[in-house]
């Protein structure tokens, strides 16, 4: 739609025209601000948990496992040095091997959501899916933080 | 011909002032726009454009993806 509205533009005499082609989906999905009704509204970006313990995928489970409890954690976000997400381990990954590598251990590839859903829609897709919890993600993969099922509920 | 930018370059226009353009419908515009974005949907631009806009400055247009 945009580029047709660019393009139409110039037609009218407007001699400098951008189209910002990856538009309102991108700049929500950076956690960038918007303002409207649904602004107001908490969303997935706000909820999330943002001192959500991490690692790193050749770090030895029981390390990680002593560090996170002695947080009060029993999730870790797995990430590289760009902070992109690569794998998550909930409770029952915690439980494991404790000689096993990070990248042995997670649970890979986890689902995430953008940080403009709306908090409702986490839950319910949260609940559907019944997961305890979710990494939040900017569009290019970057951790904004951990959305957890019963800090929603 | 109307260049593409991307998000960086959006953030760096509009401190300097450019005229920001959503070209969605009304609902879409009214939950979430980008700040300070004026809302001129693509089929009111031809009767509407040389109202609200001045030719003569810099205009930015999104939607709400590459679609």
């Amino acid at each position: 739609m945009s580029p047709r509205a660019a393009w139409r533009l110039e037609s009218l005499g407007f001699g400098d025209v951008s189209d910002y082609v990856d538009g309102k989906v991108d700049w929500m999905a950076a956690g960038l601000p918007t303002e409207g009704t649904n602004s107001e509204q908490p969303r997935a970006g706000d909820v999330a948990r943002k001192d959500v313990p991490t690692a790193g995928l050749s770090e030895r489970l029981g390390d990680v496992r002593e560090r996170v409890r002695a947080q009060g954690w029993d999730a870790v976000v797995v990430v590289n040095e760009e902070r992109v997400v690569l794998g998550l381990l909930r409770a029952k990954e915690l439980e494991k091997d404790a000689d096993l590598r990070i990248e042995e251990a997670m649970r890979p590839g986890p689902s995430t959501y953008r940080p403009y859903v709306p908090a409702h829609e986490l839950l319910h897709a949260m609940a559907e899916h019944q997961m305890e919890s979710s990494p939040i993600t900017t569009s290019d993969g970057r951790l904004v933080g951990l959305a957890v099922r019963k800090d929603l509920e | 011909m109307p260049k593409e930018v991307r998000r960086e370059e959006v953030r760096r226009l509009i401190e300097n002032g450019v005229q920001l353009v959503e070209v969605l419908p009304s609902p879409e515009y009214e939950e979430d726009h980008l700040p300070g974005a004026i809302h001129l949907p693509l089929r009111q631009l031809e009767k509407q454009a040389l109202q609200v806009l001045d030719p003569s400055r810099p205009v930015v247009v999104y939607c709400w993806d590459t679609a």
